[in-house]
Order: structure tokens, then sequence, then C-alpha cells
């Protein structure tokens, strides 16, 4: 398409505008609320402390999970051809548009106590997941995962294959290939599904406190801290918990829009 | 011609958004409107504690039935959310709360256009799995670690009603998790992730199939009233009055009581 500058519309910027302020006023809502008298009483609270480092600890875990083994899921996705991928694709990206909490119950009946797996799990190993940081960390994988999945495998897909056959017939091992051509063309795309996979992991609520629970200091991650804050009336720390999640989500997605490239 | 489809989209959302945010108003407007003021109408929005669901649900069909003009939809969660709600403008008309507590953070308020009145009172009952498979006789052999005990968070009314019976039968327990409401101990014990938990004696009942309630003795259990009020500006005053003397009234009362609650203190 060529390039041509668009006369100005202002039915055009009008929408944009609302649709930007409908975004930007919540934010302005959170900042005008905040005990700023007092934030600082607030956000070094033991809850708030133990909350954000739950957090963070299983956030990143999550993440990790998810590049150990989204990223093959997400390769056999774009690269392997066989009957039933469609559906294969479905199934491991349903997560994202499940209800989280629908996502926590189906957790509990396959890795609860009771569930088909976590019975077994349980009686072979005494490991019960949940109730614990581990609990946490699975029910942020099964609803971030897929974002990492989906991204990475557009990315896949979309990378010129032609670059890759090059190397190869020049005798690059495959291993070689791999790091040196198609990391490097796919490497957007594995940011910001990384990038996707951990804020989504860091804003997890409905599966982590159906899933795993809530007891600070064990699973009581931000969000759930700031749930349980707000549903009992304890709104400052609501808002101040939620602002330190603004900020920290704010930095990460920024980021991300300035990645070159982006898949 | 983009235009055109630009300002239908805009039109369209702006009615959207204006239906979404004017249904209460609109059905609530329709009661005052009506020739004959004792026949009611509208929506009616109730906010009930969450141990209250099932006999909630039933006081509703029945009030519906008496009252054909009169859609009841009910908000159930934890009290303490629900306060919560309320206190932040949530459209309610009907506030019935587990505990005197979180009543009194919407009185504290002065959201409250009448004076409470207690409807009903409940009281602690330890849920264990069908059968009680970990024998547990009573609340002090909750205090073993080799049991999994779920409770509600200390700021819902069944998660005071816990700390008190913990606090009677002079134990120490370690819950495994603090649930937001009732419902969450419930899901929790019913699935089996949790050995047991302290829920109110119609949560027990509501679930005898599925659990085994173990009876709290009463010096260690700790009796809580729910009370019931009309919320200041409630969008349909009419029918929320009517709503309260129905549940206050035998019909309700007769309702509650089959399902487990205690009449309210006299």
């Amino acid at each position: 398409m060529p390039k041509v500058k668009l006369p100005f519309n202002p039915l055009l910027a009008l929408m944009a505008g609302l649709a930007a302020l409908f975004f930007i006023f919540p934010l302005i809502g959170l900042i005008a609320g905040a005990p700023w008298g007092h934030i600082g009483t607030v956000i070094t609270s033991q809850t708030a402390v133990q909350a954000l480092e739950l957090s963070i600890v299983a956030s990143l875990a999550s993440t990790a999970i998810a590049l150990a083994f989204g990223f093959p899921l997400a390769w056999v996705l774009a690269r392997k051809k066989f009957h039933g991928k469609g559906v294969l694709r479905g199934l491991t990206t349903l997560p994202m548009v499940l209800p989280p909490v629908v996502g926590g119950i189906a957790l509990l009946l396959a890795y609860g106590r009771r569930g088909f797996i976590g019975r077994p799990l349980e009686s072979a190993t005494g490991i019960t997941l949940p109730f614990t940081l581990a609990g946490v960390v699975v029910a942020e994988s099964f609803v971030a995962m897929p974002f990492f999945v989906i991204t990475v495998e557009s990315g896949l897909r979309s990378m010129n294959r032609r670059l890759e056959d090059a190397a190869r017939s020049l005798g690059a091992p495959r291993r070689t290939v791999f790091l040196r051509v198609t990391l490097p063309l796919i490497w957007p795309s594995l940011a910001a599904g990384t990038v996707l996979t951990w804020a989504r992991a860091l804003g997890e609520f409905g599966a982590t406190i159906t899933f795993a629970g809530n007891l600070p200091g064990v699973t009581q991650t931000m969000p759930l801290a700031i749930y349980i804050s707000q549903s009992s009336n304890m709104t400052d720390e609501a808002i101040a918990l939620s602002l330190i999640l603004v900020v920290v989500s704010l930095v990460v997605m920024v980021f991300r829009r300035d990645r070159p490239g982006e898949g | 011609m983009r235009k055109i489809w630009a300002g239908a989209g805009a039109g369209l959302l702006v009615a959207a958004l204006a239906a979404c945010s004017s249904t209460t108003t609109s059905s609530a407007a329709a009661a005052p409107g009506t020739s004959q003021p004792a026949k009611l109408s509208g929506t009616l929005v109730v906010f009930a504690a969450t141990s209250l669901t099932d006999a909630f649900n039933k006081i509703g069909s029945q009030f519906e039935q008496a009252n054909p003009g009169v859609s009841v939809k009910f908000n159930y969660n934890g009290s303490s959310s629900l306060a919560t709600q309320i206190t932040q403008g949530a459209p309610a008309d009907v506030f019935a709360s587990a505990s005197p507590t979180n009543m009194k953070t919407v009185t504290a308020q002065s959201l409250a256009s009448t004076t409470p009145k207690d409807f009903a009172s409940n009281q602690g009952e330890i849920m264990t799995e069908a059968g009680n498979p970990d024998h547990i006789n009573s609340v002090a052999d909750l205090a073993s670690s080799s049991l999994k005990v779920v409770t509600c968070a200390p700021e819902v009314p069944c998660g005071a009603l816990a700390t008190a019976i913990f606090k009677n039968a002079g134990v120490t327990v370690k819950p495994v998790s603090q649930e937001q409401n009732v419902g969450g101990v419930v899901t929790k014990v019913t699935l089996g992730e949790a050995d047991a938990g302290i829920v109110y004696v119609t949560d027990v009942k509501a679930n005898s199939g599925k659990t085994t309630g173990v009876v709290i003795p009463a010096g260690q259990n700790q009796i809580t009233d729910y009370p019931i009020a009309e919320i200041k500006g409630a969008p349909n005053a009419a029918a929320a009055s009517a709503f309260m003397s129905y549940v206050l009234g035998s019909d309700g009362q007769q309702v509650l009581k089959s399902f487990g609650f205690m009449p309210p203190p006299a």
C-alpha cells in the first residue's frame, strides 16, 4: 500500500481520544484516590511485602515454565503437520478466553487432592498442590502460558523460513541454524510473549484463589491481597497495593511497546 | 460512507452503555408510577451473605409468586464484600448481612434507611468430608498439623466465627487457606481439598449428602445474628420494605427454619 498522508478526520480523532481516555481515567482515579499521606506505611506493611514477593517469585517461575514447555508446544504447533492440530491449539490456548475461576475449578478437579492426577500424585509422592506456592505457579502457568505459546507460534509462522534453508544448505548444523538464524528472527515475538506471559501471571487472580486458596505469606499474591483488602473495607490498602501493581505492569507494557517489530 | 459507519458505531456504543446503566433505575421508576401503591413492580436488588443463598433463593421465588410484578435479583457474597460494595455506591435495595459488624459498616455511613432488624441467627459447625474419614470429633482435633483446615478470612463473618470458636475452645488452628466467603470453604471441603472447615450449621445441612458435620458444643460455639436493612436511596424502596416484611414474617421465617437457621434473638 502506498504511504499517503490521510486528511485529518475529526471523528476518528474523537473516537480514538475517547478510547484512550476510557483507559486513562481509571488510572487517574487510582492515583487521585491513593492514601498519599500514609502510603509508605501501607506499602511496607507485612501483607504488602509478602504479597509482592510471592507475586514476583510465582510469576517469574510461571514464566520460566512457559519458556521451557511453551516453546516446544509453540514449535510443534507452528512447524509440524498432523491431524487435530487445530483442536490441540484450541485446547492449549483455551485458558486465554476461559474465565480464570473456571480454570481454577478445572485445575482442582485434575491436580487437586481428589483430582485424577492429583490423587495418584499424592499417593506416590505425598505432594499436594492446592494451598502451596507450587499451586500458585500451576494456576498462573495455566492462565498465562497460552499467551506465550500463541505469540511465539505466530512469530515462528511469520518468519522467513528460507533463511533457515539457506543456512542449512550452506552446511550449518541444526543447532547452529536454530541459535544463529531462527532465534534472532523470532526474538521480538519471544520477548513479547515472555513479557505478556509474565504480566498475565503477575495479575492472575481467579484461578489462583480457587486452586491455591488464600493465605498471607503462602499463597496470597498481590491481586489476592488487593481483593481481600478492598472487600474488607480497607480501601486505602487496596488502592496502594493496586498502584504498585499498576506501576510494575505499566513499566513492562511500555517496555514491550518499544520492542521493534513485535509479532 | 466510512463516517456513516463510524457515526453509527458511536451511536450504538452510547446507546448500549446508556442501556446498561439505566436498567435498574428504569425498572425501579416503574414502582411509584403504578396506579395502585400496594402493587409492587420492577426489579428488587438484594445483597445477601453467601450463607443465605439457598434460603433466600427460595424466599425470593416465593416473594415473586406473591408479587408477580417484582423480579428479585440477588447478589451473594461475603458480607464484608457486600458492605464495601454498598459503601461504594452499589445500587442495592436491601442488605442482609451475616453479622452485625458488616451491617455497621453500612449504618456508620448512614447508608441504611431503616434500623437493621435481626431476622435469623446461625452458629458454627465443623464440616468434614462425607463420612468424616479423619475421625474429627472436636474443635481441638482441628489443631492437628496433619489436617488441612480451611476457614473464612478473619474479615468475613464466617472467619470471625471460626476465630471465636478456636478461642473459646482454647486451641490454635493454622488454616491452609482463608476463603473470602463461606462458599469457598464449602467448595474446598466438598472437593476434598480440605479435610475440614468451619462453616455454619446451615451449610452442613445444605450439603448433608456430600459432607458430614461435627457439632460444636454450645460452650465453644458462637451464635451470630443476621440483620437486614433497606439501603438509603434504594431504587425500589417499596419492594424493599415488602421484601423485608416477608423475610421477617411467618413465610420467610418458615423458609429460614427449613434451611436450618435459628430464629432471631427475641
